[in-house]
């Protein structure tokens, strides 16, 4: 770290104590850096190499060479196309109808006047503070009862709002001034039509951050469809390689391929969106 | 005259009409999803539920008196008390080391971010495959350098008494750049005048960190900490892939009990008393979070 790149009243005190203490932070974190990488980089290597390279010679970091077979072998050895539509289905369909449904309630707790809305703000508060394993266990029972297990209903439907995004959604939607609804209402516009026209198009960002979010948590969820879904066709991608690596042979290859693929959607959406990943996560902390 | 009062309460009264359509499919979802399963784990608590058959015996308190008489569920919370007591702190005070080195704006900070936030981002399920892969004595990268190094490679996995530390390392590599975050949101909002006026005071580095950042992101501190605290008591994903709760049931824990009860046993109600043993918990140690906090404030 250059001394001119800090700001001008912090430049006088770099003492060489200081510069050993600011070197092994600095260790530490490369350290830990390399720890954190390491798993992907194993992941990503790994899924050009033969089953017979890794036996052969498993400490080997860079492929003797790089061999897509793996991400051919990915489809046929296992159902991936189907794990990979489930997964698709039910993070899509999850995020598309949670984040509608949350945002007209929210447009209701933020915007709207009527008796009963502070119980109503109260029970969503109240169900964020309970641990979703409570509900794991009834839940189930319940989509059982609905006919529902292993269905895309069973694993879409008892998310498709969350409690999380109605507050993530009221709060934006308070910060809106008022003047703008007030002056479409004199309008005569109905409120469906000031939310949709006026209130959605405003709160773009914070769509895109509780977008983010929920198609990320299931995306990458594995208890809840491990628990819904039970047959081959219907897993998820996180469920189904979890489960297939278990009950069958298969290459680690293959598998490393599937799980580089299973990565790639997000690391993508990540690459161009960065903010609205860093958004949803520092705003659960604000929760 | 019914008119004009009609039109008087007509602003309120559309907007009661709006708000409950509003409301409705939300209000509809949580009520069926939501809080009719909170209330049913009460109730399938106090029976002999098992999920396959079509009568339940109220049975009170039985399952709550079985749990506490119960060394497996013990072993559960224990393995999860020592996960928790591991990870927590680790995860708070490498993920502030963190925050605080990486939270200007560079470009080799911003690449760091990105390095250690990926984790977060990514599947944690899938990623246990890779590690599972990762710390196998047979196929794995770091076994087969110990072998060349002339070392017997340890089988963390399968180790009665290493099993638990590997659900561990794993899951701080998970949840470091979660802390990061949160950290990095709150140091950002830290006046830069704050500082300044520090160090025009004499104060060195380390009286900076202590007395202007440490208290200006108490509340963000509390707030990872408790996150944290909840994530790590919810452990599940990295233990059921990995160890499946084994070696010798080393590595189970209140999650991985309570999946193993209500979906591979079928036993509902002690599933559900297992999750409210879990909810109690959760509540006790966050109350003590913010009494600590709160304490301090006095101070």
């Amino acid at each position: 770290m250059s001394t001119s790149t800090l700001p001008l009243y912090l430049r006088a005190e770099r003492s060489p104590s200081r510069r050993i203490l600011s070197a092994v932070g600095t260790f530490v974190i490369v350290l830990a850096a390399l720890y954190v990488i390491f798993p992907f980089v194993w992941m990503l290597l790994t899924s050009f190499r033969t089953q017979e390279e890794i036996f052969s010679a498993p400490g080997n970091l860079i492929p003797a060479t790089f061999n897509v077979a793996n991400y051919l072998k990915i489809w046929t050895e296992l159902p991936f196309a189907r794990l990979f539509l489930n997964s698709v289905v039910f993070a899509g369909g999850v995020t598309i109808l949670s984040v509608f449904f949350d945002s007209l309630a929210a447009y209701a707790l933020a915007r709207l006047d009527f008796p009963g809305k502070t119980i109503a703000f109260f029970i969503v508060l109240a169900t964020l503070m309970v641990p979703y394993q409570i509900t794991l266990v009834p839940l189930f029972q319940t989509v059982f009862d609905l006919h529902w297990l292993d269905t895309y209903q069973g694993l879409i439907v008892p998310r498709a709002t969350s409690a999380f995004g109605i507050f993530l959604l009221r709060q934006f939607f308070m910060s809106v001034p008022r003047d703008l609804d007030a002056a479409a209402r004199i309008d005569g516009a109905s409120e469906f039509r000031i939310y949709w026209s006026v209130m959605l198009p405003l709160a773009r960002p914070a769509l895109a951050t509780l977008a983010v979010f929920h198609f990320m948590n299931n995306w990458n969820d594995f208890l809840w469809p491990l628990v819904v879904t039970s047959s081959d066709t219907m897993r998820t991608i996180p469920a189904g390689l979890t489960l297939f690596s278990g009950q069958y042979v298969i290459d680690h290859g293959v598998l490393m391929a599937g799980a580089t693929i299973s990565l790639l959607p997000l690391a993508i959406a990540f690459f161009f969106a960065q903010r609205y990943f860093v958004q949803g996560i520092a705003t659960t902390g604000i929760k | 005259m019914t008119t004009i009062t009609a039109a008087r309460r007509a602003r309120p009264r559309t907007q009661l009409r709006a708000g409950l359509l509003f409301l409705l499919p939300s209000a509809v979802l949580i009520g069926v999803f939501v809080i009719y399963p909170i209330a049913n784990s009460l109730w399938m608590s106090l029976h002999d539920w098992t999920f396959f058959q079509t009568t339940h015996e109220f049975v009170g308190p039985a399952n709550y008196l079985e749990l506490l008489g119960d060394p497996r569920f013990w072993n559960a919370l224990g393995n999860t008390a020592v996960f928790t007591l591991a990870t927590v702190p680790a995860q708070i005070i490498l993920g502030l080391l963190l925050a605080v080195r990486l939270s200007r704006a560079r470009w080799w900070t911003s690449l760091m971010r990105s390095v250690f936030f990926f984790p977060v981002i990514s599947s944690f399920a899938t990623m246990a495959i890779v590690w599972k892969f990762v710390l196998s004595a047979d196929v794995g990268p770091t076994a087969a350098w110990l072998r060349g190094a002339g070392i017997q490679p340890i089988d963390w996995l399968h180790t009665p008494n290493l099993a638990l530390g590997a659900i561990i390392m794993v899951g701080l590599w998970k949840n470091i750049g979660f802390t990061m975050v949160i950290l990095i949101a709150a140091l950002q909002d830290v006046p830069e005048s704050l500082n300044e006026a520090a160090v025009l005071d004499g104060a060195g580095p380390w009286g900076r960190f202590r007395n202007v950042t440490l208290p200006s992101i108490r509340q963000a501190l509390l707030f990872a900490s408790i996150i944290a605290v909840i994530a790590s008591l919810q452990v599940f994903d990295q233990v059921y892939v990995m160890t499946g709760g084994g070696p010798l049931f080393r590595t189970e824990t209140l999650v991985t009990y309570m999946y193993e009860q209500g979906f591979g046993q079928y036993r509902s109600g002690y599933a559900a008393a297992i999750a409210w043993a879990l909810f109690l918990l959760i509540a006790i140690v966050s109350a003590f979070q913010l009494r600590i906090f709160r304490y301090r404030d006095v101070d």
